[in-house]
């Protein structure tokens, strides 16, 4: 081989990086936009039904605001941990980090405590009819996401423990807040949607 | 971001590093072998090929049906297939095509081709990558058995309610089909989300979006569409599972549901479906014209632009498939001037492709033939389309033989002639051996007559009122004759099909051995050996031109400094492609296809029990876990040096 080639030298590079730099970003951000589409369907669905019919909802009465609305309060105020565990991992702060992501996980899980009241309380079986069915879906639909992510942050913080850190897995905490701020952010219009559209509409 | 020019450097490079460095490269980039092996391997070659091959598969069942089809339609008042079995046949036929051939072959291609076009060692997310080919297979396999048992699906591809709802099609038929959607849409899914990550963070250094080739920005324009297209179906097929399964009523009018949202949840899917099956195909028809006219495409900005606006546009065309419904009057008129708009976008790079064939001296070999057979079928299927853009003539002709003349004239012209033009093109690189060009000619007129003899005469029965999926018709209809005409004509597309796979078999095992790039064409993946070697390039490129091969200059610069000692590649900016950071890939794992059998088993047993999710819950989070947890040695070794000091964790 000729010597003196022409190289562009990459070794310097770090092995990982935050936010859309980075390789996982893109990853989490597709399956958002995957999980975001289905919710805009669920609600444009809901609000499909919803012209068909006059009285709304069809025979039954509006769903219990109680849980729904402490949902909503436990569920805001858990960006709060997600923030503070996002930066310190982006800082790579391990023990902050680890902290602020097992007070997340304890949100979620109160998430999903209050959601199981949240069923109790709307009113409303799936098999009713199609105002009740939505209802169900759009509920469940995002159920299923904040157990997910629970379970998911559990392993995670697991992992922070038995784990030696390196700067892939630091990344992995950072975009495990952003897919929180996800879930919060879609549970406004389906709380409004879910809660208040029976009221308003 | 690290500025570019700072990396750059001249090195002196040996003949025995290169050797030490293949030989690394070679022993990090394994593909694993033996049984468990097969079901570990995370290669995105091995994963494509296996997509291609499955994908024709069900491409020969299907075309069988088709065939059965055709000979029931052959004369009239035929009792050679009951009218039972033909509506399994006719949903089977259309699904299979649909789902489980012609959008996984070209997410295959995408897979296989995208990585090594744009200069990288794999595809990004590789298990993610084998989980979805087994979803894949193993629900195609679900609706293989139900046709074997006498329950396959039975209401048409698109299932319509309340056809399809609980109270008019009992049993489980129809659950068949709403769970295939399911597999098959997180397979392309996951794909699609590996694709647009790859092609926007791991291309090669110097290849900005603008030196892309126009195959890999139409993977990425068709990665888009199913992200944004796919959830759709996913959530109204799964509403039909649930107005069967448990009870719901999103589709029951008796109680405030309606038949007519499934029609435009469906289609609103539906229609960039299409899109999602015809724009890979244009995609490959610039490969195939650059390559046998020796010139760069003309209009590349055109040409990309035109593939945007296809995908932009294909989103707001759905209700055309619902001009009968009873619709507003306003609304079909903006659907049917948004039909005859997209024929604008495809319109220029037609224009842009005679150009290009017009300026070059093309060489006429097998891919080019099937290049010309696209020109000549999808025009005419694009013609057709824009007349049933018009409501007063859809209204005539809708659910007539008409329709199925047009979409075949489309999906056919449109996409299985570049398909097959592209297995003949990129199958010297898939495999080192030539296909045998002589087979190939061939191969092409008894396709392109025989599809022609096939599909024609459909426009007229269509006229003459023959309405589709009848599984016979009566004697006096006048439609006879060309029935007959067409299923000669599906005589000479099977022994097409035939020896499409003799030529394949064939030259697989004695073809002329392939050389690197037997063409000359000018994307990366012909700068590689035939087949490639497991990690694709020996050193990763820098680009130098939207022409990687043919602008290369005499000192073509390299990148170093990325591992061979562990499954790193580089990652680099969206626009530019400026390496930004290096990330170690997954090693080869059983876990992906553990719960790719686990989250199958999920899918069928709800098709049964709502307590298949409780039930799957445990053994999905198992198989999840162990498929994302780091393995051992090469994350903990790596790194370090480049973090700051973190402060001591305390036990």
């Amino acid at each position: 081989m000729t010597d003196g080639r022409h190289t562009l030298d990459v070794a310097p590079l770090p092995t990982y990086a935050f936010g859309n730099r980075g390789l996982i970003w893109w990853g989490t951000v597709g399956f958002m936009v995957i999980e975001g589409s289905m919710f805009v369907i669920g609600i444009v669905v809901y609000f499909y039904l919803r012209l068909k019919v006059t009285d709304w909802p069809p025979s039954l009465p509006n769903p219990d605001l109680r849980y729904g609305t402490i949902n909503l309060v436990v569920v805001l105020a858990s960006i709060l941990p997600a923030v503070i565990s996002k930066r310190a991992a982006e800082k790579f702060d391990l023990p902050r980090a680890r902290f602020w992501l097992i007070v997340l996980i304890l949100f979620g899980l109160a998430a999903v405590v209050l959601r199981a009241f949240e069923y109790t309380t709307l009113n409303c079986r799936w098999d009713d009819n199609a105002y009740g069915s939505i209802v169900w879906v759009l509920l469940s639909m995002h159920t299923i996401h904040v157990a997910t992510d629970v379970v998911d942050s559990i392993v995670l913080a697991v992992l922070t423990v038995t784990y030696p850190m390196t700067g892939p897995r630091f990344v992995d905490v950072s975009e495990n807040s952003l897919y929180w701020f996800f879930i919060v952010a879609w549970w406004i219009p389906i709380y409004l949607t879910i809660y208040f559209m029976p009221r308003w509409l | 971001m690290t500025d570019a020019m700072a990396l750059e450097r001249r090195q002196m490079i040996t003949s025995a590093d290169q050797e030490r460095l293949r030989r690394q490269l070679a022993d990090t980039w394994y593909v694993p072998r033996g049984i468990i092996g097969w079901f570990s391997v995370a290669d995105h070659k091995t994963i494509g090929r296996r997509y291609i091959i499955t994908a024709f598969c069900f491409f020969v069942f299907a075309g069988v049906l088709a065939a059965l089809m055709r000979l029931q339609l052959a004369v009239p008042n035929n009792h050679f297939l009951g009218p039972d079995l033909y509506n399994q046949i006719f949903t089977v036929h259309g699904t299979m095509m649909m789902f489980l051939f012609a959008v996984p072959v070209m997410e295959a291609m995408g897979v296989y081709l995208v990585p090594l076009m744009i200069g990288t060692r794999n595809i990004a997310f590789p298990r993610l990558n084998a989980f979805s080919y087994y979803v894949y297979l193993f629900g195609g396999v679900m609706l293989v058995v139900t046709m074997l048992m006498n329950t396959a699906p039975d209401v048409g591809w698109f299932s319509y309610v309340p056809l399809a709802g609980p109270d008019y099609s009992p049993g489980k038929r129809a659950d068949f089909w709403a769970q295939l959607i399911t597999f098959t849409e997180v397979s392309a899914l996951a794909v699609s989300v590996e694709l647009v990550a790859t092609i926007f963070k791991t291309r090669a250094p110097g290849m900005s979006l603008n030196r892309m080739p126009l195959f890999v920005w139409a993977m990425l324009i068709t990665a888009f569409m199913v992200i944004f297209a796919m959830p759709t179906i996913v959530t109204c097929s799964s509403f039909l599972l649930l107005d069967r399964l448990v009870g719901t009523h999103f589709y029951n009018p008796a109680e405030g549901g309606d038949a007519l949202l499934w029609q435009h949840l469906f289609w609103f899917f539906g229609h960039p479906e299409v899109y999602i099956i015809f724009v890979p195909a244009l995609g490959i028809v610039s490969s195939i014209i650059a390559a046998f006219t020796w010139r760069p495409i003309f209009g590349y900005p055109a040409m990309v632009m035109s593939l945007v606006a296809t995908g932009f546009i294909g989103f707001g065309l759905w209700v055309h498939h619902m001009f009968a419904t009873g619709l507003p009057a306003l609304g079909l008129e903006y659907f049917t001037a948004a039909s005859i708009v997209i024929a604008i976008p495809t319109g220029i790079q037609i224009f842009c492709w005679i150009a290009s064939l017009w300026r070059g001296r093309p060489r006429f070999h097998t891919p080019l033939w099937f290049v010309l057979g696209f020109f000549a079928i999808f025009v005419l299927g694009g013609l057709s389309g824009v007349t049933l853009a018009s409501v007063p003539f859809d209204l005539q002709v809708h659910d007539t033989y008409y329709v199925v003349a047009h979409f075949h004239y489309v999906l056919l012209g449109g996409s299985v002639f570049p398909l097959i033009g592209g297995i003949y093109f990129w199958f010297p690189k898939f495999t080192g051996r030539m296909m045998d060009d002589g087979l190939g000619k061939w191969n092409f007129w008894l396709l392109f007559i025989g599809f022609n003899i096939t599909f024609f005469p459909m426009h007229i029965l269509g006229l003459e009122g023959m309405p589709r999926r009848v599984y016979t018709y009566p004697d006096n209809m006048g439609w006879n004759t060309l029935n007959l005409v067409a299923s000669a004509g599906a005589v000479l597309l099977v022994l097409g099909g035939a020896l499409f796979v003799y030529n394949v078999v064939r030259s697989y095992r004695w073809g002329l051995a392939a050389s690197e790039n037997p063409w000359g064409a000018e994307t990366l993946e012909w700068s590689v050996s035939s087949p490639p070697p497991t990690y694709n390039f020996l050193h990763v490129p820098v680009v130098e031109g939207r022409c990687a091969l043919w602008d290369r200059s005499a000192d073509p610069p390299i990148v170093t400094g990325i591992r061979s000692d562990c499954r790193e590649v580089l990652v680099t900016d969206v626009m530019d492609a400026e390496p930004v950071h290096k990330a170690e890939y997954p090693a080869p794992s059983i876990w992906p296809f553990l719960c790719a059998v686990v989250t199958s088993a999920f899918f069928i047993g709800s098709i049964f029990t709502p307590w298949a999710l409780p039930v799957a819950i445990v053994p999905l989070a198992v198989t999840l876990i162990g498929w994302f947890w780091p393995g051992k040695k090469k994350e903990r070794r790596r790194d370090e040096d480049a973090m700051p000091v973190m402060r001591e964790v305390r036990a």
